[in-house]
C-alpha cells in the first residue's frame, strides 16, 4: 500500500502511532509543495490533515490538494471540538472529519470506511517481508513457497507482526491488539504463541521474529537497521 | 443466520484455500483414549455452528442408560492441518467439546472437566501451566512383545540408531504442527525415549499431548516400529513416566515466587504444594491409571513412592527446581507421579484442584525431605510423618473412592464410571495366574 501523506510536520504523535497500530504506511509534509515533492510513484493513498494545530494551514493543504489535476482523496481532517462551525461551506474540501481528541478504533474505523467508499483497496491484500508472504483476503501464509498451516490465533498474530514490520511491540500490546483486552491468559500466551509461530517457521526462518530483551518482540529488522 | 466468528471464518476460508479433503473431529473418553470421526468440507460450516451429533453411548464413558445423542462441538481456534507426510490431500483435525444436544456440557467430556477447574482459577485470578515430560518405548516389531531396538543408556549418542531418527522425526513433526519441543533425548532404559514439551496453559497442553502421543505412534508405525506410552513395559528398568511441571499466574507475575523467601517459593506456592501433597494419595488413581502404572511406582527406578517435597532430591513426589538465574517467571512445581497413559485434562485437573485446596484453605507445608526417601526405613517414614502412595489400582481406587475432592473435581459422572470401570479392571487382573507366580510356585509348592 501507498503511504497516507500526514500533515503537519512533524504529525501529533498520538496520530502516528494511531496509524502504525493499524497498519498504515504514512509519510508526513508540511506544505503543498512538500506533498508534491513527497508523492509517491503510485500517487498518495489518502491524506489526514490535522486542522487542530493549525486551522488556517491545514485547510489551506486541503483546498491544494483537491484542486490538483487528480484531486486526493480520500482525505479526513482531524478537527477540535470548537472547530466544528470551520468545516461549514468546506464540505468539498474532505471526505470525512474526525473529531480530536480521537479514539484509535474510531480513525481506524473512519479510514477504513473511507478507503471502501472510494473504491481503494482498503487495506493490501498481500503482505510480503523476504521470504514471508500473507494473503489477508485468503488468511494463507507461506514462507519461502512453503505453505505455512496456523492455527487462527498463529494467523492473527503472525499477520499483525508481519504488517509492522521493525516495530517493537511489548507483550500486553501484542496481547491487547490481537487477542482482546479479555483474554485472562496473560502475556505468557504471548509467550507461547510466538514460540508455535517460530516452531513452525522452522530454525531457517525463525529469526524472522526476534525477542528484544525485557522489551517484547519484532518482526523483521527495525529500520534503522538496529 | 448469525454472523460468522472470525475464527470460524478462518477455519472455512482454510480448508477451501488449500483443498482439505476431510477434516478430523478429536475428543477423548475418559481414560484418554483419543476418538475421532471424519467430516467433510460440506459438513464443516454445520459442525462448527450447531455441531455435529453423535451416540454418545458408542464411546465408552459417554452415557450409559440414557442412551442419548451428544454433540461434538469443534473448537476452532484448535483447527490444524496434519502435517502431510505422504503428499496426499491436506487433511485437518479440530479438537471438539462434548455437549448435551441442548448445548450445555456433557458431564463425561475430559476437557469440560478441566475448563471448570480452570475456571475456578480464574476466578481468583491464576492462571495454570503446564510443561510435562513425556516418556515413552520403541518396541520392535508387531506390538504384544516388548523388544528392544536398541541398548542405548541416558545421552548416549547413537548415530545411526533407529529410534533417534523416529525421535528426531517426530521432533520436526511436531514442530510443523506448532507444538515446541524443548528437549528429546534418550532415556536410561534400552529403547526408552523423552520428549520435553515447552510449557502452555493447562488446556493447550492436554490437547498437545494427546497430540504428541499420536504422532510418536504414527511415526513409529511408518517405519515398522511399535511406540508405547505403558508406564512400566520391562520389569527391571525404569519406566515412563510424565513429570510435568506446573506454575500458577497472577497476570504477568509468577504467583509462585517470592523474592524474599530464602528459596524464593511465595506463600501460594507453598499452600499449593501442601495442596498436591495432602490430596496425592486420592489423586494418584486419576494420575496413574492402570493395574500397570503401579508398577512403575517401586522403590529402585527414580520414579515417586513417598508423599514428600524437595528441592533436589529426585525420590521425592514434588520437586522444586531451582529457578533459572533471575528468572521470576520459571519458578515452579514438577509433580513427578503421573505417567503418560494417563488421561491429561483429568490429571490437571486433578492437581489443580489439590493445589488450589491448599491456597484456599491455607495448609501448611511441611519440611522438605531432606534425605534420600528410598533409604529409610518404614519406623524412619512413620516417625517423620511420610506417607507413600498407593502401592496398587486397588488401593488408589480405595483413596479416591472416600475423596470428596476428586468426587467434585471430575464430576459426579465421571467420577462413578471411572470408579467402576476401574474396578472391573482390577477384577480381571486379580483373576490372573501371572508368570511370576508360575515361575515360583509351580515347581516348588
Amino acid at each position: 500500500m501507498e503511504p497516507l501523506l500526514l500533515y503537519p510536520d512533524p504529525p501529533p504523535p498520538v496520530l502516528v502511532q494511531a496509524l502504525d497500530l493499524a497498519g498504515y504506511p504514512w509519510k508526513a509534509a508540511g506544505t503543498a509543495e512538500a506533498a508534491t515533492r513527497l508523492e509517491p510513484g503510485d500517487g498518495w493513498a489518502g491524506a489526514v490533515v490535522c486542522a487542530d494545530v493549525d486551522g488556517e494551514g491545514a485547510f489551506a493543504l486541503c483546498r491544494a490538494l483537491r484542486k490538483r489535476d487528480l484531486p486526493l482523496e480520500p482525505l479526513l481532517v482531524m478537527v477540535a471540538g470548537h472547530q466544528l462551525a470551520d468545516l461549514e461551506l468546506r464540505e468539498d474540501m474532505f471526505d470525512d472529519f474526525c473529531v480530536s481528541p480521537f479514539q484509535d478504533r474510531e480513525l481506524e474505523a473512519r479510514l477504513k470506511h473511507l478507503f471502501w467508499r472510494t473504491g481503494q483497496g482498503t487495506r493490501p491484500e498481500l503482505v510480503e517481508y523476504g521470504p514471508l508472504i500473507l494473503n489477508l483476503e485468503t488468511y494463507q501464509a507461506a514462507i519461502a513457497g512453503r505453505p505455512l498451516d496456523l492455527t487462527y490465533m498463529e494467523y492473527e498474530l503472525l499477520k499483525f507482526l508481519a504488517t509492522h514490520p521493525g516495530k517493537v511491540f511489548t507483550r500486553e500490546i501484542l496481547l491487547s491488539r490481537v487477542w482482546g483486552y479479555e483474554y485472562y491468559g496473560g502475556a505468557r500466551t504471548v509467550d507461547v504463541h510466538i514460540r508455535r509461530l517460530r516452531a513452525k517457521l522452522g530454525t531457517e526462518h525463525e529469526h524472522l521474529i526476534s525477542t528484544v530483551r525485557s522489551v517484547g518482540y519484532r518482526f523483521g529488522q527495525s529500520r534503522w537497521g538496529l | 443466520m448469525a454472523v460468522m466468528e472470525r475464527p470460524q471464518d478462518y477455519v472455512l476460508r482454510t480448508v477451501e484455500e488449500r483443498g482439505v479433503r476431510f477434516i478430523q473431529l478429536w475428543f477423548t473418553d475418559v481414560l484418554g483414549i483419543p476418538k475421532a470421526f471424519n467430516i467433510t468440507p460440506a459438513e464443516l460450516e454445520n459442525a462448527l455452528e450447531e455441531g455435529m451429533t453423535f451416540d454418545g453411548s458408542a464411546v465408552d464413558g459417554f452415557s450409559r442408560v440414557q442412551e442419548s445423542d451428544v454433540l461434538a462441538r469443534p473448537d476452532p481456534n484448535t483447527f490444524q492441518i496434519l502435517p502431510n507426510r505422504e503428499n496426499g490431500p491436506p487433511v485437518a483435525r479440530v479438537f471438539c467439546d462434548v455437549t448435551n444436544l441442548d448445548g450445555t456440557p456433557f458431564e463425561g467430556c475430559s476437557r469440560h472437566v478441566l475448563r471448570r477447574q480452570l475456571e475456578r482459577a480464574r476466578e481468583k485470578g491464576f492462571s495454570f501451566f503446564a510443561a510435562p515430560e513425556v516418556e515413552y518405548f520403541y518396541f520392535a516389531g508387531e506390538e504384544g512383545r516388548p523388544e528392544p531396538l536398541d541398548q542405548g543408556s541416558y545421552f548416549e549418542l547413537t548415530v545411526a540408531d533407529l529410534a533417534g531418527n523416529l525421535r528426531r522425526r517426530t521432533v520436526l513433526t511436531l514442530e510443523d504442527m506448532g507444538i515446541p519441543v524443548e528437549y528429546s533425548q534418550h532415556e536410561d532404559a534400552p529403547s526408552q525415549h523423552e520428549i520435553d514439551l515447552r510449557y502452555t496453559d493447562a488446556m493447550s497442553m492436554a490437547d498437545t499431548l494427546m497430540t504428541v502421543r499420536l504422532v510418536v505412534k504414527e511415526i513409529a508405525r511408518e517405519a515398522g516400529v511399535h511406540a508405547t506410552f505403558m508406564p512400566k513395559p520391562l520389569a527391571g528398568v525404569q519406566g515412563s513416566g510424565l513429570h510435568t511441571h506446573f506454575s500458577l499466574f497472577e497476570g504477568d507475575a509468577n504467583a509462585f515466587h517470592d523474592e524474599g523467601d530464602e528459596h524464593h517459593l511465595s506463600a501460594i506456592g507453598k499452600a499449593f504444594i501442601a495442596g498436591v501433597l495432602t490430596h496425592a494419595r486420592e489423586i494418584t488413581a486419576v494420575t496413574n491409571q492402570w493395574v500397570n502404572s503401579y508398577k512403575r511406582l517401586v522403590v529402585g527406578y527414580e520414579a515417586p513412592v513417598y508423599v514428600s517435597w524437595a528441592r533436589n532430591n529426585r525420590s521425592a513426589l514434588v520437586r522444586v527446581p531451582a529457578p533459572k538465574r533471575g528468572k521470576k517467571e520459571s519458578t515452579r512445581i514438577e509433580y513427578r507421579a503421573p505417567d503418560p497413559a494417563c488421561n491429561p485434562y483429568l490429571a490437571f485437573a486433578v492437581v489443580l484442584a489439590a493445589g488450589l485446596r491448599g491456597v484456599e484453605d491455607g495448609y501448611e507445608l511441611p519440611p522438605e525431605a531432606a534425605t534420600n526417601l528410598y533409604e529409610l526405613t518404614p519406623e524412619q517414614r512413620a516417625a517423620e510423618g511420610i506417607a507413600a502412595l498407593p502401592g496398587s489400582l486397588s488401593e488408589a481406587l480405595e483413596e479416591m473412592e472416600r475423596s470428596e475432592l476428586v468426587a467434585e473435581t471430575l464430576g459426579e459422572h465421571v467420577f462413578t464410571w471411572f470408579l467402576r470401570n476401574k474396578r472391573a479392571e482390577w477384577a480381571d487382573y486379580k483373576a490372573q495366574v501371572t508368570q511370576f507366580e508360575l515361575d515360583r510356585y509351580l515347581s516348588t509348592l
